[in-house]
């Protein structure tokens, strides 16, 4: 562990944003708590934290006008938006209002808590990286491919994209909505392990001439890429 | 509050109050400056008349004198309808003429009397009415006094005769207005009554009421038309939701039960085996919870929510997502998912929506042709009839006939498929969206034998014809 990460949670719901708070720390995230919308954007501005989960319908000032205004103060602190109304039409709202994800009620603790490390270490993370490594697995943005140990695996594009975002989050649980959201931008309920399949195909490609798995199922919460080897990615 | 009462505050009489106030004081103005323009014009001919006298007896006094003046004047006076003529000594006192008695003062400025004044005529001493007239005097050389003048009497009179008549007219009017208040009021009242009536009966929870319309096409009507069909809107909105919560309370008590069933068998075993039934329980949740949002998502679609996040989208596009997506899904139980897009297909649309109805359409058609003697799974989009038409069609055990209404109606699902996993909203939201989009849903055998029966299932989703 470097740093711990910093966040704080904006939701009215006392009792939820203790179980919340409990949950984070236990999974060793610092967590701040705010009640109603005036005091969350006066503990935003005026602290620095990594991520802020804020949820829609609050006292005093709504979630999205929260966001707004932190935003119009240049905050750029990420944000998740949690909200019980959970349809296409909102998330697009809530986007629009500068929010970084979105995330509907009820939820899986495992899927905000990787939503949530996932945004924290965006700012950490450069986009611009051209070739992300994972142990001996290589793969190059710029020319759309994959090597381990310097040998060249073929992917489809689909393939290729799966594990450019598992990789980029290299380290860190994504969840099969994740994939899906991200991967093939659609938010709706594939009701079936459609992700799971794609997955399983992939991990196949990357790991079956090699001996050590990279590629790990975490039950209950998603995916994640990490060389075991390393004590972190 | 009493009938009257209630008359009285509606818009009908009120209006015609404000138009009855409004008509009398243009109506009162209008007969006060008839009146007043008239009497100035009379006076005026007054005037002219005493003036012409007053040149006459002047003349006569010139060329006749005193004498001839005194008998000119006697002869005037004499005549019916006459002037007035009085003539004074230098102190007032009246010397002769037809007028009984003035108002002092009235003789001693020659020229016209300032305004008109009361005299007593000779001629009708019994009666002493006192008259009003207008008069001028004229001073003579020998200082007597003349004075001419005309009685106001058959001006006044015309001005209390249109005075009278308009209050006649102006009474009728208010009487009429009144009629016609009561007539308009009571009507329109009794057609309100009418209608709050049937309000009250809806109120209490009868939706089919409708309020009365009189078949007159007036703005009566027409409200009522509109909240009529306000009525139909929410009477179907509430049916499906009185549906929905019918549906919640029967299909969701099961997985409930069994919910509770694994959470107290978890808590009567120990140790590591808890793990497992606790991630059970999480498993029966999230189904749960994905019912709950399936259903959410169906009635929102239909209550017209999402309709405002509709844009172009490319058909295409989503089908080849959406048939890569799933097409390794099928390929593991054994199936083959085949796609024949036409390009560009643009129509307008909720992205997600349609993406989410083409979705349960593959998961329906991977579910039940597994293990299908024909593996075949074949996905279409192209134009038919300029209409842009979506196809999932499957050679699993199909719909017969009979049951295609049925299985797209909330939690319906045929009896040998329960063994599947599944909500049984998948149709209805198919349904939902197709209707957001003005679309249809169309059920079909896929190998169309004699009878239309059974032999895999065909789901046509019609979009109406786009612009491109």
């Amino acid at each position: 562990m470097v740093t711990r990460m910093k966040i704080l949670i904006i939701e009215d719901d006392i009792e939820a944003a203790a179980y919340l708070a409990k949950a984070f720390r236990e999974a060793g995230i610092v967590c701040d708590h705010a009640s109603d919308g005036e005091s969350g954007l006066f503990m935003a501005s005026e602290n620095s934290y990594d991520v802020l989960v804020v949820d829609r319908m609050l006292p005093r000032r709504d979630g999205l006008s929260v966001i707004s205004e932190l935003r119009r103060k240049e905050v750029h602190t990420p944000v998740l938006i949690l909200s019980a109304l959970g349809q296409v039409d909102d998330r697009v709202t809530g986007l629009r209002a500068g929010g970084d994800d979105y995330l509907p009620k009820p939820y899986a603790f495992n899927e905000l808590l990787a939503r949530v490390e996932v945004l924290g270490r965006r700012k950490g993370t450069p986009e611009q990286d051209m070739v992300y490594r994972v142990g001996d697995l290589e793969l190059d943005r710029l020319s759309h491919s994959v090597r381990r140990q310097g040998k060249e695996i073929p992917l489809q594009p689909r393939e290729f994209r799966l594990l450019e975002y598992l990789m980029k989050n290299a380290g860190q649980v994504v969840t099969r909505t994740m994939l899906l959201e991200n991967v093939w931008d659609y938010h709706f309920d594939p009701q079936t392990n459609v992700i799971d399949v794609h997955v399983s195909r992939l991990r196949s490609k990357i790991e079956k001439d090699f001996d050590l798995p990279l590629l790990r199922t975490v039950r209950g919460a998603g995916y994640m890429i990490k060389d075991d080897r390393t004590a972190s990615a | 509050m009493s009938k009257l009462g209630v008359l009285l505050r509606t818009t009908a009489v009120r209006l015609s109050a404000l138009y009855l106030i409004l008509f009398s004081l243009c109506a009162a103005f209008l007969v006060f400056y008839v009146t007043g323009m008239s009497e100035r014009l009379l006076q005026q001919q007054t005037r002219d008349a005493v003036t012409a006298e007053v040149t006459q007896i002047e003349q006569v006094y010139t060329r006749a004198g005193i004498n001839g003046l005194l008998r000119s004047l006697e002869r005037r006076a004499r005549q019916p309808g006459a002037n007035l003529y009085v003539i004074a000594g230098p102190s007032g006192e009246i010397l002769a003429g037809n007028v009984a008695s003035l108002e002092p003062g009235l003789l001693d400025r020659e020229g016209w009397t300032e305004k008109p004044f009361a005299y007593q005529r000779y001629t009708d001493e019994t009666r002493q009415d006192s008259h009003v007239a207008l008069a001028h005097v004229l001073m003579l050389d020998n200082g007597l006094r003349i004075l001419v003048g005309r009685d106001l009497q058959e001006p006044q009179k015309f001005r209390a005769l249109v005075r009278q008549a308009l209050m006649v007219a102006l009474g009728i009017m208010g009487l009429g207005a009144l009629i016609i208040w009561f007539a308009i009021g009571r009507n329109a009242l009794k057609r309100i009554d009418r209608m709050s009536e049937a309000s009250t009966k809806i109120m209490a929870g009868d939706l089919s009421q409708r309020l009365p319309t009189s078949g007159s096409g007036d703005e009566f009507d027409r409200l009522s038309e509109s909240l009529n069909a306000m009525l139909g809107r929410i009477e179907k909105l509430n049916e499906g939701l009185r549906q929905v919560s019918d549906n919640i309370a029967h299909d969701l008590k099961t997985p409930l039960t069994r919910l509770r069933n694994k959470a107290e068998a978890a808590l009567a075993r120990k140790g590591t085996s808890q793990r497992g039934a606790l991630e059970e329980i999480i498993g029966e949740s999230d189904q749960l919870i994905r019912t709950f949002n399936a259903l959410l998502m169906i009635s929102r679609v239909e209550a017209g929510s999402a309709a405002a996040e509709m844009s172009e989208i490319d058909l295409s596009q989503i089908v080849s997502d959406c048939v890569e997506l799933y097409e390794p899904v099928a390929e593991d139980v054994g199936l083959r998912l085949e796609a024949d897009v036409a390009p560009g297909m643009v129509i307008s649309g909720n992205r997600e929506l349609v993406g989410q109805a083409l979705g349960n359409l593959l998961d329906n058609a991977i579910k039940y042709a597994e293990g299908a003697a024909d593996p075949l799974i074949k996905v279409s989009l192209g134009r038919r009839d300029g209409k842009v038409v979506l196809s999932v069609a499957d050679h699993g055990p199909g719909v017969p006939r009979e049951k295609r209404d049925e299985v797209v109606k909330r939690f319906v699902r045929l009896d040998e498929s329960r063994s599947k996993p599944g909500t049984g909203l998948g149709l209805s939201l198919v349904e939902a969206v197709m209707e957001m989009h003005h679309g249809v849903l169309d059920l079909a055998a896929t190998d169309a034998d004699g009878a239309d029966n059974c032999k895999g299932l065909t789901v046509h989703m019609v979009f109406p014809a786009s612009a491109t």
